[in-house]
C-alpha cells in the first residue's frame, strides 16, 4: 500500500541556519507514525513546513497521490491535514461547542444557529467517544486534557485525512494521556493517518506503528516500531551508533572530594509538575539532571530555587529545614539560577550588558545601597575579560549580543553574587561551540573552588562529561541515581530507556 | 442542579445589585415604584446606554475607546447645526452616523495597521472630536425643527395609562429615547450573540493569537469594532438631541468613563472576551438608579453618585479578579 | 532682535548640539521648531519685561503654566517605566486642592498643616492605586480608573460641594509667587526634578524601574522586588499629583473640585510619550519628559497667541498625539529607518 502522505526532499533554512535538509517522510492511513528527535532536530519545522506555517525552500508534498502546497494552516485543513498543537490554541472564554465550530458555524439568514452549533459539536465529540461532555461548558473551566480533546475534535470537524499531534501530551498526566491515546487509536482504526510528535519513549512505543527519527535537520531513518529496540532509538536520536555508545569510556573528572551537603530534598514535589524526589548536592561537586526535554528537569530546578512552590516534601539547606517563598529567599541563602528560557526568564533585552550583569547583585544589596558606577564598571570589565564575552562594550544592549554571549552575561550576573549553589538549566543550548567550551571549563573551575553545582543538559555526553553524579528523570519523576562508572552517556540512555515503570 | 455558566456570574451579580438597590429604594421612597419614574429611568439614561453598548464591543475585543464622550458631543452639535442650516432631518441623521462610523473606523485602522496603543489613538480621537465640535459651533444650539417639536413625540410608545391625583387618566408613554436604547440593546445583543462577527470579537478579546490560528479575520474585525463603536457614539449623540432638543459641543466630558464603568459593572471583563450586552444595560440602569436615589434622598449631595460608582467599580473589578484567579 | 534672542537660541542650540542623550534630541528639536515658528509668526511672543524685580512674559507663562504637567510627568515617567499608567492623577489633584482649601478656610489650619495633610492624603490615594496594581495585580488602566471616577466625588465630599476660596498669603504664594525673579512654581519643579533624579540615578531605583518594565519575569528570577518597586511608583505619582494640585488650587485661590486637574492626566501621559518613553515600559528620561511637558504647554500658548479659541486647542494636540504614535509605531519605525538609511547611502 502506498503512503497516504509523502514528503520528499523538504528543505528549509532560516537566515543562514539549515533547519531541514532534504527530509523525506511518509504517513500511511490506519497507522500512527511517530516523528522523533531531540530538541532542535527539526521536528516542528517539518510540521510547520507541512501545514504551511513556514514556506519551504525545496521539496514536495503529495497527499493521496496529488501534489499539495498549503500556505496557511487553514489551507492545510481544507485539503485534509489538521493539527493539534502542544499548547492548546483555542479560545479560553468561549464554550466547547463554539470552539469546535468557530469560523464555520451553521447559520440561517446570516444569523448563527446555536442549536446547530451544539449539535455539530456533539457530533464531532461523539466521534472521539466523548458523548458525555457538556458542550456548553466554558473551555477554560475544563482540564488541559479535555481542552486537548476539544482541539482534536475541532481538527476532525473538517474532513481530516491526516492528523498531526504536535507534542500533545506535554502537560497531561498519565491517565489523561491514556484517554487521549484511546481516542487516537479509535481514529487510527477508522483509517486516518496520524503523525505523532513526541519525545516520550514510553508513549511512542505504546502508540506508534512506525518511527521516523530526525537529527540536526536531517533524516536519520524510518523504522518499524516493533523492530526498533529502545536503546537503538535513543542512540539514533543522539547521533551515536550503538557500539560507539557502549564503547564510550566514562571520564570521571578528578576534583577535590566533595565537601558538606548544602542542599537536600526529602520527597520534595509539586502536584502536576514533578513527583516527590530525594536528592542532595554537596560543595565541590556537579550534580547533573539527566532526562529528555519535558521529563521534569526544569520543574525540579524551579522548585529548588523557589520559583515554584512545593506541594509536598521538605527542603533542607545546610541541614536546616527551610522553604522558599520566592527566588529572593533562595538568593539570600546563596543560591543562583540561570533559567532554561534565556529570552523570557533571564535577559532584560533593552538594558545594557552592564545593567544585566549587576541586576542580581543590586537586587540583593537593595534599593538604597546602589553599587557605585566605578565598581559596576570594574565588575563588568573583569567578567567581560574572564568569560571572554564578545561585546562592543559594557553599554551595548544585551539583545544585540549572540546567544552564547548573552548566556555568559547571565552567568556573570550570578557569579558576581558569589553564590554557594549554582543551578544551570541548559546553559549551553543554542550557543556556539567556542562559548560552550568556555562554559564547560568555567563549570569545572567553579566546582574546584568549592561551589555546589546543579547542571541540567539535554546532551547526555556533555552532561556526563561534566557531572560527578547524576539523577535521571523521566515523565516527571526521578527514575535513577547514577554515580561513579554509571555516569556516562550509556548509563543515561540505559536509565531513560529501561529504568522502572513510568510515573503514575 | 445545573451550575450557572461562570461567565454569567458578574452579570448576574449586577442584576442582583440592581434589584437590591431598587428594592431598598422602594422601601425608603415608595414613589420610586411609580411607572413614570421607571420609564424615565430608561429615557434619561438612553444616551449613556447606547454609547456604553458601543464601548462594550470595543472592550470585548480587548481594546478601549476614550473618544466616546467627544464623539457624542460632536454628533449633537453637528446635527443641531445641520438642522439649523435647513438640512432635512433624515439626511442630517444619516450624515452624522456616517461621520461617526468613519471616525471610529479610522481610529481602528490606525490601531490595527500601525500596531499603535488603542489608549493613545482614541485619546487623540477624543481631542480631535472635541475640537471639531467647537469648530462647528462654539456654543450650544437649540433645535427648533418641526421634526423634533411635532413628529418625535409621536414616536413615544404608548404602553398603558395611569390615573393622576385628580383621578384623571393619563397615558403612560415610553419616551422615544428609551425606544432607541431598547433597539440598540436588542440589535447589539443579536450582533454579539448571533453573528460570526460578534463571536469573532469575543474570540479576539479572549486570545488574539489563538483566534488568528483558528482563521478569524483579526485585522478586519478589530477595525470594524472601532467603526461600530463610532457608529454607536454617533447614535448616542442623536438620541441626546432627541432628549435635550439641542446640541452642545462642551457636553459629555467624561462620558467614556461612565460608559466603561457601566460595561464593567454590567459584567464585561476589561481584559476582553467575556461580557454581555444586556449586562451593560443593567450597568447603565444601576448608574441611573444611583443618580435617581441620590436625587430622591434630597439631602444627599450629587458627589455621592461618583463615589458610589467608584465603589461599585471597585467591587466588580475585584469580583472579576477573584473569578479569573479561581479559573487559573 | 531682542535680548531674549541672544540668550534663548544659543542655549537651545547648545543643548541640541551637546546633548549626548538621543532621547532628549527629538522633544528638544520639536520644542525648538515650535519656538522658531513663534519667533517669526507670533509678534511679542518673546517679549519679557521686569516689573518689581519679577520677570513677566509669554515664556515665563509657559514655564509657570507648564509646572503642573511637569510635576505630573515626573511621577508618570516612573509609572510608565514599569509598564503601568496612572489615570487618577487629575482627580488626586482635585482631592489635594480640596483638603488644602478646606483645611485652611474652614478648619483654620496653618498653611503648613494644610499642605502636609493635602500631600499626605494624596500619597494615601497613591497607596491605594499601588495596592491594586502591585498586589492585587489589577491592570493599571482599570485599577486607576476607579479613583479617576471616584476621586472628584471624594474632593467634593471634602469641600461639601462648595468652591472654597482662600486668601492666605503663603498659599497664594505657592502658585502665584515669585522667587529669584522667576515664578515660585519653577523652583518647586526644579526641586522635585532634582529629588526624582537623585532617587532614580543615585539609588538603584532607576535600574529597578527599567528592569521591571523591560521584563518582569526575568526580574523575579533575579530576585528583584518588582512588586514593591511598582507599588512605590504609584505612591510617588500621587505625591507629585498632590503637589500639582496645590499649585492649581493656589493659582485660582480656590478649590474647584470639578475642574482642577481635569484631563491633566492625559497631558502628563502625552508629555512622557513625547519625551520618547514607550507605554509598554522600560527606559525613561526625566528631562525629555520635562521638555515634552513644555512642548505641550508651548503649543497651547502658541494657539493662544494666534488667537485660536481655547476650545479648539484640542485639535492640534490630537494631531501631535497621532504623529508621536506613528513615529514610534513598531510597524512604521523600521520602514522610516530604512528610508533614512537609503537617503544617506548615496551621500
Amino acid at each position: 500500500m502506498p503512503p497516504l502522505l509523502q514528503l520528499r526532499g523538504v528543505s528549509k533554512r532560516f537566515t543562514g541556519v539549515v533547519a531541514l535538509d532534504g527530509v523525506d517522510f511518509n504517513a500511511y492511513s490506519g497507522k500512527v507514525h511517530a516523528l522523533m528527535g531531540e530538541n532542535g532536530a527539526g521536528k516542528s519545522t517539518l510540521i510547520k513546513a507541512l501545514t504551511g506555517v513556514h514556506p519551504r525552500d525545496a521539496g514536495e508534498i503529495t497527499l493521496d497521490g496529488k501534489h499539495i502546497s498549503p500556505t496557511s494552516p487553514r489551507e492545510a485543513e481544507a485539503v485534509g491535514v489538521s493539527t493539534v498543537y502542544q499548547e492548546v490554541n483555542l479560545i479560553p472564554d468561549l464554550s466547547i461547542a463554539e470552539n469546535i465550530c468557530l469560523g464555520r458555524q451553521p447559520k440561517r439568514l446570516g444569523l448563527l444557529r446555536w442549536a446547530g452549533i451544539r449539535e455539530r459539536a456533539r457530533a464531532a465529540l461523539a466521534r472521539l467517544g466523548l458523548e458525555k461532555l457538556d458542550v456548553n461548558q466554558t473551555l477554560s473551566a475544563c482540564s488541559i486534557a479535555i481542552q486537548q480533546l476539544v482541539a482534536l475534535a475541532r481538527a476532525l470537524d473538517v474532513d481530516a485525512k491526516v492528523l498531526i499531534l504536535d507534542e500533545p501530551t506535554s502537560s497531561l498526566d498519565a491517565r489523561e494521556v491514556e484517554e487521549l491515546f484511546a481516542v487516537v487509536r479509535k481514529l487510527r482504526d477508522q483509517g486516518m493517518a496520524i503523525i505523532f510528535v513526541s519525545h516520550f519513549l514510553d508513549q511512542v512505543y505504546s502508540l506508534a506503528d512506525r518511527i521516523t527519527v530526525l537529527r540536526n535537520g536531517k533524516l536519520v531513518g524510518e523504522y518499524i516500531a516493533a523492530q526498533l529496540p529502545r536503546l537503538q532509538l535513543v542512540a539514533h536520536m543522539m547521533g551515536r551508533n550503538l557500539a560507539e555508545v557502549e564503547a564510550l569510556q566514562h571520564r570521571a573528572p578528578p576534583g577535590t572530594p566533595p565537601g558538606k551537603t548544602i542542599l537536600e530534598t526529602k520527597q520534595l514535589g509539586r502536584k502536576g509538575s514533578i513527583e516527590p524526589t530525594d536528592l542532595h548536592v554537596r560543595q565541590g561537586e556537579v550534580l547533573g539532571f539527566a532526562g529528555l526535554l519535558g521529563s521534569g528537569r526544569s520543574e525540579l530546578a524551579r522548585l529548588l530555587f523557589g520559583v515554584d512552590h512545593a506541594t509536598s516534601g521538605e527542603l533542607h539547606v545546610d541541614g536546616e529545614k527551610t522553604s522558599f517563598g520566592s527566588p529572593r529567599d533562595a538568593i539570600q541563602r546563596g543560591f543562583a539560577f540561570t533559567p532554561e528560557d534565556r529570552k523570557i526568564q533571564a535577559i532584560l533585552p533593552n538594558l545594557t550588558v552592564r545593567e544585566n550583569l549587576v541586576i542580581a547583585l543590586q537586587a540583593r544589596r537593595g534599593l538604597w545601597s546602589r553599587l557605585p558606577r566605578a565598581e559596576q564598571d570594574a565588575l563588568v570589565e573583569k567578567f567581560i575579560k574572564v568569560l571572554k564575552i564578545k561585546t562592543s562594550g559594557p553599554e551595548q544592549l544585551i539583545k544585540n549580543l549572540s546567544g552564547g554571549n548573552q548566556q555568559k552575561v547571565i552567568l556573570a550576573r550570578w557569579l558576581v553574587t558569589e553564590p554557594r549553589l549554582l543551578i544551570l538549566d541548559e546553559p549551553t543550548r543554542g550557543i556556539d561551540v567556542g562559548a560552550q567550551a568556555d562554559i564547560e571549563r568555567l563549570l569545572a573551575e567553579l566546582r574546584d573552588q568549592g561551589l555546589a553545582i546543579v547542571f541540567i543538559c539535554s546532551d547526555a555526553s556533555e552532561l556526563s562529561r561534566n557531572s560527578q553524579r547524576l539523577i535521571v528523570l523521566r515523565d516527571h519523576a526521578k527514575v535513577a541515581d547514577l554515580a561513579g562508572a554509571d555516569v556516562s552517556e550509556h548509563g543515561v540512555m540505559h536509565a531513560i530507556a529501561h529504568s522502572g515503570p513510568s510515573a503514575p | 442542579m445545573k451550575r450557572p455558566d461562570p461567565r454569567l456570574l458578574p452579570t448576574l451579580a449586577s442584576l442582583g445589585v440592581l434589584l437590591l438597590l431598587f428594592g431598598l429604594g422602594c422601601l425608603r421612597f415608595p414613589d420610586l415604584l411609580s411607572p413614570r419614574v421607571i420609564l424615565n429611568l430608561f429615557g434619561d439614561n438612553s444616551c449613556l446606554g447606547v454609547a456604553a453598548i458601543g464601548a462594550t464591543f470595543v472592550i470585548l475585543s480587548g481594546g478601549i475607546d476614550l473618544s466616546v464622550g467627544a464623539v457624542v458631543a460632536f454628533t449633537g452639535i453637528l446635527v443641531a447645526s445641520l438642522l439649523g442650516h435647513g438640512v432635512p432631518p433624515l439626511a442630517a441623521f444619516a450624515l452624522a452616523l456616517l461621520v461617526g462610523t468613519l471616525f471610529g473606523t479610522l481610529m481602528g485602522w490606525l490601531i490595527q495597521t500601525f500596531e499603535l496603543p488603542a489608549f493613545l489613538v482614541t485619546l487623540g480621537g477624543m481631542f480631535l472630536a472635541r475640537g471639531l465640535a467647537f469648530i462647528i459651533h462654539p456654543q450650544s444650539i437649540a433645535i427648533e425643527h418641526a421634526f423634533y417639536a411635532d413628529t418625535l413625540p409621536g414616536f413615544s410608545l404608548h404602553i398603558g395609562s395611569t390615573t393622576n391625583a385628580a383621578g384623571r387618566a393619563i397615558p403612560l408613554l415610553l419616551p422615544f429615547t428609551a425606544v432607541c436604547l431598547g433597539a440598540a440593546t436588542l440589535i447589539g445583543t443579536l450582533l454579539a450573540r448571533s453573528t460570526a462577527f460578534g463571536r469573532d470579537i469575543y474570540a479576539i478579546g479572549s486570545s488574539e493569537s489563538s483566534a488568528r490560528l483558528m482563521g478569524v479575520p483579526v485585522a478586519r474585525t478589530k477595525i470594524l469594532v472601532y467603526g461600530l463603536a463610532g457608529f454607536m457614539s454617533a447614535f448616542a449623540g442623536l438620541v441626546d438631541t432627541f432628549y435635550k432638543q439641542s446640541g452642545n459641543p462642551a457636553s459629555f466630558v467624561g462620558l467614556e468613563l461612565e460608559a466603561i464603568a457601566a460595561a464593567v459593572i454590567g459584567g464585561t471583563l476589561l481584559r476582553g472576551g467575556v461580557g454581555y450586552i444586556p449586562g451593560t444595560l443593567v450597568g447603565v440602569l444601576i448608574l441611573g438608579l444611583i443618580q435617581t436615589l441620590v436625587t430622591f434622598q434630597g439631602n444627599l449631595s450629587s458627589w455621592w453618585t461618583k463615589i458610589a460608582i467608584g465603589g461599585l467599580l471597585f467591587v466588580f473589578i475585584l469580583l472579576q479578579q477573584v473569578l479569573s484567579k479561581r479559573k487559573a | 532682535m531682542s535680548p531674549t534672542d541672544f540668550i534663548l537660541w544659543p542655549v537651545l542650540a547648545a543643548l541640541l548640539f551637546f546633548t549626548r542623550k538621543q532621547a532628549l534630541m527629538k522633544p528638544l528639536l520639536a520644542l525648538t521648531l515650535l519656538l522658531l515658528y513663534n519667533r517669526f509668526c507670533s509678534p511679542g511672543f518673546f517679549d519679557l519685561e521686569i516689573k518689581e524685580g519679577h520677570l513677566y512674559g509669554r515664556l515665563i507663562d509657559i514655564l509657570n503654566q507648564g509646572a503642573k504637567v511637569m510635576l505630573l510627568a515626573l511621577g508618570m515617567s516612573l509609572v510608565i517605566a514599569t509598564g503601568g499608567v496612572d489615570l487618577s492623577v487629575g482627580a488626586i489633584m482635585a482631592v489635594a486642592g480640596a483638603v488644602l482649601a478646606q483645611g485652611v478656610a474652614a478648619r483654620g489650619w496653618s498653611p503648613a498643616t494644610a499642605i502636609t495633610a493635602a500631600l499626605g492624603v494624596s500619597a494615601l490615594l497613591g497607596l491605594w492605586n499601588g495596592l491594586l496594581v502591585a498586589f492585587l495585580r489589577i491592570q493599571p488602566i482599570v485599577a486607576t480608573l476607579i479613583l479617576m471616577v471616584a476621586g472628584r466625588g471624594l474632593a467634593m465630599l471634602i469641600t461639601d460641594g462648595q468652591i472654597i476660596n482662600f486668601e492666605n498669603p503663603s498659599l497664594v504664594f505657592l502658585g502665584n509667587g515669585y522667587f529669584l525673579g522667576l515664578p515660585f512654581t519653577l523652583t518647586l519643579v526644579l526641586v522635585m526634578l532634582g529629588l526624582t533624579a537623585f532617587l532614580t540615578r543615585r539609588t538603584a531605583l532607576g535600574l529597578f524601574l527599567e528592569a521591571t518594565g523591560d521584563n518582569e519575569t526575568a526580574c523575579r528570577y533575579a530576585g528583584l522586588p518588582a512588586r514593591n518597586v511598582k507599588f512605590l511608583t504609584y505612591v510617588f505619582a500621587a505625591f507629585c499629583a498632590g503637589l500639582a494640585g496645590l499649585i492649581a488650587t493656589s493659582n485660582i485661590k480656590s478649590a474647584d473640585a470639578n475642574n482642577i486637574g481635569l484631563y491633566l492626566e492625559l497631558d502628563a501621559i502625552l508629555a512622557v510619550v513625547v519625551g520618547g518613553a514607550a507605554l509598554t515600559g522600560g527606559r525613561f528620561h526625566l528631562l525629555a519628559a520635562m521638555v515634552g511637558a513644555l512642548f505641550i504647554q508651548t503649543l497651547t500658548t502658541t494657539l493662544y497667541a494666534a488667537n485660536v479659541s481655547a476650545d479648539i486647542a484640542p485639535v492640534p494636540k490630537a494631531l501631535v498625539i497621532i504623529a508621536v504614535c506613528l513615529l514610534q509605531s513598531p510597524v512604521l519605525r523600521p520602514k522610516l529607518a530604512k528610508l533614512l538609511a537609503k537617503k544617506e547611502r548615496p551621500a
